[in-house]
């Protein structure tokens, strides 16, 4: 068997294969919750909580209402992204003026009422979800086994993500929206209206975790907490990719999902604080992170 | 006008001494009160809103005085509250030295993260705490003392200083009036005393406190490793009562629930932070 630096290739690239998956998850969250800090200025906290109820929503219309996956990847977002601009209208949008702690402080409450609801009605076991047929099976590439799903959620996500960076970085809409966050009053005079834009912007930034929710539902288990310890690794890579940098965390999230694969073969135990050391070496090095601007 | 202006800071004053008065007062009541709770109230919830009303203390000296957002402080109440456990449950240490090991746990914790974290601030200072707490809870996950999931169960209390038994609910739960009392005098002292009011300073206007002469960072580091000590003693006494020192307490949750209980009493005022906790110790 080939080797690589002590390690079979096979364990290295099985590991990594992991790690890539992982890592679209990371970007596709963290790709949202940029946005949503540069456009916004609040730190969702409540994302992994939305992430959760995307996930949700797809085992709901399945279970009670026989829908497909493939429905539920239109479906679900769009819950979660109006759900997420009522969240904005109702709450959010007292916040900008003050203090970012508090929009934190915010959706950090509203993340324990949406687990406790899932976990009130739920119960804390994981409840599966099938892998949808025309997904299922997998090829051997040779070098590592690629289970069709999996490949696909890579392949989607990458494609989601680019998306939205052409969105925001390439389009009309995207520059009145960056417009927007230099200097809300003066858009606001060329007759945009910017309110109704922050929210949609909300909504489609939460959209975007509703999407990896109904994408991670036959991977991980559907769960009330299943958001709940991944939003922190995700708030880490959004810090090291520079918080409100779009590319950055694209970028970061899926280079620390490859970290922590790699730290799995080498050093397994430290697999799980990988992220959280490089995230503290990030900040006292480049504390505006990896992409990010000096504020 | 004149006649004003010369009245005006002596009504003023007059109102301080009141206060003052007022405060004492309100002590004597309040630790009355304290005494006689636990016939009224059951004793074991009355010592767990005391361990997190210290907890929310030690935290609001923090973020009221200093103006700075840890998201982090279940890594020092949690840390403090493992410690204690190994101590007095393998080491069979007596309670007082338990605790006291606990404190200084999370003291050299706080010193460590103070070091790197002072560094940042606002959101910065919230992550950065965020993410070393988080290695302290993947290591309390994996470290073998810790027990993983289950925890640290069945923690002896034991004789304090050789003679109370704290088995004795009653002989608890005055024990850890007394530990609150400690605490919340400590924060008391820190926030009327002259490095309170360098800290006030500092929190509203740190250039200008700089350009004064005091080293902010230093003020900064003090009181930061000040409250990750007094949430170490609160963690601490929490392992004790309740003979359990497990994963919860240093999850990410606990750290936002003790910014919640601290806002909830409203930042910047120690008697609201640690009286209005109870009510959120309870859910």
């Amino acid at each position: 068997m080939t080797t690589i630096l002590g390690v079979p290739a096979q364990a290295l690239s099985g590991q990594l294969l992991l790690g890539l998956i992982n890592g679209s998850f990371y970007a596709m969250l963290s790709l949202g919750l940029s946005v949503i800090f540069g456009m916004l200025g609040i730190v969702n906290m409540v994302h992994g909580a939305l992430y959760m109820v995307g996930a949700f929503t797809a085992w709901m219309m399945l279970t009670y209402l026989g829908i497909s996956y493939w429905g539920a990847l239109l479906i679900a977002p769009l819950v979660v992204g109006v759900l997420g601009m009522v969240i904005e209208r109702v709450f959010l949008r007292y916040l900008y003026e003050v203090d970012h702690l508090y929009g934190l402080l915010l959706t950090f409450g509203l993340t324990l009422v949406l687990e406790s609801m899932f976990r009130y009605n739920y119960g804390a076991s994981g409840l599966p979800y099938p892998i949808p047929a025309a997904l299922r099976g997998g090829n051997d590439l040779g070098f590592v086994y690629l289970p069709t799903y999996r490949g696909w959620v890579v392949a989607m996500s990458l494609a989601v993500c680019f998306g939205t960076w052409y969105l925001i970085e390439r389009t009309r809409l995207g520059s009145y929206l960056r417009a927007a966050t230099e200097n809300a009053i003066l858009v606001e005079a060329f007759g945009i209206n910017v309110p109704r834009m922050i929210a949609l912007t909300y909504g489609l930034g939460v959209a975007l975790a509703g999407l990896a929710g109904v994408m991670a539902a036959p991977i991980y288990q559907v769960s009330p907490t299943m958001g709940s310890n991944l939003v922190i690794v995700v708030f880490a890579v959004v810090v090291i990719g520079g918080l409100g940098s779009i590319m950055g965390s694209i970028v970061t999230g899926i280079c620390l999902g490859l970290l922590e694969g790699l730290t799995k073969v080498f050093y397994p135990a430290a697999s799980n604080v990988a992220i959280f050391i490089a995230m503290a070496i990030v900040l006292i090095v480049k504390p505006a992170g990896l992409f990010g601007r000096e504020p | 006008m004149s006649v004003q202006s010369t009245a005006e800071p002596r009504a003023a004053a007059r109102e301080k001494v009141m206060c003052r008065s007022n405060v004492k007062l309100g002590f004597v009541v309040a630790i009355m009160v304290g005494i006689a709770a636990p016939f009224v109230v059951y004793p074991v919830f009355l010592m767990k809103v005391l361990c997190f009303g210290l907890f929310a203390c030690a935290f609001n000296l923090l973020i009221g005085y200093a103006g700075l957002l840890s998201f982090g402080h279940a890594a020092f109440f949690g840390s403090a509250a493992y410690v204690t456990g190994h101590a007095l449950k393998v080491w069979g240490l007596p309670p007082e030295l338990g605790i006291l090991l606990g404190t200084l746990t999370s003291i050299l914790l706080g010193s460590a993260f103070g070091l790197v974290a002072i560094r940042r601030q606002g959101i910065y200072f919230a992550m950065i705490t965020l993410a070393l707490s988080q290695l302290i809870y993947f290591l309390a996950l994996q470290l073998p003392f810790t027990h993983g999931e289950d925890g640290i169960q069945e923690i002896p209390r034991g004789y304090l200083f050789g003679v109370l038994d704290l088995r004795n609910t009653y002989a608890m739960y005055y024990t850890v009036l007394a530990i609150f009392i400690f605490g919340f005098g400590v924060v008391w002292r820190t926030v009327h005393s002259p490095f309170g009011h360098a800290l006030r300073g500092i929190r509203d206007n740190e250039a200008r406190a700089i350009s004064l002469g005091y080293r902010a960072e230093r003020f900064k580091l003090v009181v930061f490793v000040l409250s990750a000590g007094l949430s170490g003693l609160a963690g601490a006494t929490k392992s004790l009562v309740f003979q359990l020192a497990t994963l919860t307490d240093v999850t990410w949750q606990m750290s936002g629930e003790v910014v919640l209980m601290t806002l909830l009493g409203g930042d910047g005022y120690a008697y609201g932070s640690g009286g209005r906790s109870g009510s959120s110790a309870c859910a």
